[in-house]
């Protein structure tokens, strides 16, 4: 949080416009491959954007976020396949899947606090992962299906070549950047942090705690529902594997990397641990261990993530 | 202020068992508007029970609690709040990694949103003299200062009841002088319910005097009379 309210607005805005505009500007200058492994990047910097919300401003850990993330993949692709969605329905189907299952989580979930969460929100996502492996039939779990090529046209572009994923990817990113920060600095985003800090205080100051975390976890789902929705019709593709538990675990080590509750830890993280592995898995075979032994220097030394740190050290202000 | 007949705060048959214990038995207890009633007793007397109940941390066994003429009792702490209560932990209880500002911003946007916010923080801040430490992170302030924070907190929500739980301990004698002050001038728009321990500064704010013992009420009146009670000196003196 800033500190006097009215303080440091303009600048933390400033920061995000501007990080969003480098993004913008790179857009040209990039090669093929890295305006795809960068649009692939940015949509899962939304899911971590999601993530953030719930565990980095509210402090609750889920380890079941896979789920929502498949939620709008599948339902964006099922929507495509089977009812012929065009890309826009098939995209906010994703978003309402995400946010519906969330809130049902949520709501059954909410009920426990701490390990107990984190247990519950876990069983709920392999539920979901063996579900769409059972109904392999219908979900073509197991291998995965391709998305219509009529599904992947916005405004009559297609999405397919790398140029149109980049900027598809870097609209979407932005956009969520832009809610997440505005939410970060409304008066829910103020209350969430509440819960997180003193949630004994923050109920005796008269706020239902309950509700305000079931927001969030339905906001954070939300998020994650969209960024599934738009990997699957950027990327063209949906399967099971995005809904094992793999995926539940990327986006918390993506917003510890990168920095808990800051707006842009997310992004920073995700960028960091894809290039980590990216550029290591092309030295040696043994990259896991490079990408494992880089993880524990960056928890020992900058214990509250990139942007944490970067807050703590030289910039109070940094939202 | 509303028009409201009766008083503000009605307690009837209060009463609290964990286990095999009774922590608080029957209470009947009355609050008037404009009040600084001081609730004494010895260790143990169930008072911090009582004044759970009274704000709903706690839920009764037994019995009913009525404020401003509703009966609460059904709900929750924080409808409570919202409806013209605050509360102050015993042990201090802030948001210590938020600032200070952030802190007083977060109980006034309980009561107001985010509708002059600024304008409500800063006021509160001002009345307990914390305004120029707004920028500061609460955990890194002294003692009485978090304190101080707490009674900011209290003022930001416009309450027309403040419990105060204990808030001279640990204060130093010249920081009880200004506390004392700071809520005799609270006290001239809210009812005040306090915890305390500190004999003097009970006898130089409450209007009236509840006494607990064994989680009953043992007496109540006036300052002069509760100190001039027989029963009460016993119970302190443990006859």
């Amino acid at each position: 949080m800033t500190g006097r309210d009215r303080s440091g607005g303009t600048r933390a805005w400033g920061l995000t416009v501007a990080v969003l505009a480098a993004l913008a500007a790179m857009w040209p200058l990039l090669p093929d491959y890295n305006q795809i492994t960068l649009a692939r990047v940015m949509v899962f910097a939304i899911f971590a954007i999601g993530y953030n919300i719930l565990f980095g401003y509210t402090g609750l850990l889920s380890l079941g976020h896979a789920l929502f993330f498949a939620a709008g993949l599948y339902a964006a692709g099922l929507g495509a396949r089977d009812g012929g969605l065009t890309a826009v329905p098939a995209f906010l189907a994703g978003i309402l899947a995400g946010a519906g299952l969330a809130a049902g989580v949520g709501a059954l979930a909410l009920r426990t606090a701490g390990v107990a969460f984190m247990i519950v929100t876990l069983m709920f996502a392999q539920a979901g992962y063996l579900a769409l492996l059972y109904f392999n039939e219908w979900t073509r779990g197991d291998e995965g299906f391709n998305l219509p090529a009529a599904s992947r046209t916005v405004l009559g572009l297609e999405l397919a070549g790398a140029d149109m994923r980049y900027g598809t990817a870097l609209a979407l990113f932005a956009l969520a950047t832009l809610i997440a920060t505005w939410l970060a600095r409304s008066p829910l985003g103020r209350v969430m942090v509440a819960v997180r800090e003193n949630e004994a205080r923050a109920a005796m100051l008269g706020y239902d705690t309950g509700r305000v975390k079931l927001a969030a976890v339905t906001i954070s789902g939300a998020f994650s529902g969209a960024a599934g929705a738009a990997y699957g019709l950027i990327d063209g593709y949906a399967g099971a594997t995005f809904a094992s538990v793999q995926y539940s675990i990327l986006p918390l080590l993506w917003v510890l990397v990168g920095g808990a509750g800051t707006v842009l830890g997310p992004l920073v993280g995700a960028v960091f641990m894809f290039y980590l592995i990216d550029l290591t898995s092309g030295l040696t075979d043994a990259y896991m261990l490079v990408a494992g032994a880089v993880l524990v220097l960056v928890t020992l030394f900058a214990p509250r993530g990139i942007m944490g740190e970067v807050r703590r050290r030289v910039a109070r202000w940094l939202p | 202020m509303a028009a409201m007949s009766g008083p503000l705060l009605r307690a009837e048959g209060l009463t609290r068992d964990y286990g095999g214990l009774r922590a608080v038995d029957h209470v009947d207890f009355t609050l008037q508007e404009g009040e600084i009633r001081a609730l004494i007793g010895p260790n143990g007397a169930g008072k911090t029970t009582f004044v759970g109940l009274i704000s709903g941390r706690i839920r009764p066994s037994a019995g009913r609690v009525r404020f401003m003429g509703r009966d609460v009792t059904a709900l929750p702490a924080h409808r409570r709040m919202r409806l013209g209560m605050a509360y102050t932990f015993q042990i201090t209880s802030i948001f210590a990694n938020l600032t200070v500002w952030d802190n007083v911003a977060l109980a006034a946007q309980a009561r107001r949103g985010a509708q002059g916010l600024a304008e409500a923080t800063d006021a509160a801040l001002a009345r307990v003299g914390l305004l120029d430490r707004a920028g500061q992170v609460a955990g890194d302030l002294a003692y009485g200062h978090q304190r101080l924070l707490e009674l900011a907190m209290g003022i930001a929500q416009a309450p027309r009841l403040l419990i105060l739980d204990e808030p001279t301990q640990g204060l130093s004698d010249p920081e009880i002088r200004d506390f004392v002050a700071l809520i005799r001038d609270i006290a001239r728009g809210a009812t005040v319910l306090l915890i305390e321990h500190n004999m003097d500064v009970v006898m130089q704010l409450a209007t009236r005097i509840t006494v607990l013992n064994f989680g009953a009420i043992l007496a109540e009146g006036a300052p002069e009379e509760i100190r001039a009670d027989a029963r009460v000196r016993a119970a302190y003196l443990g006859g």
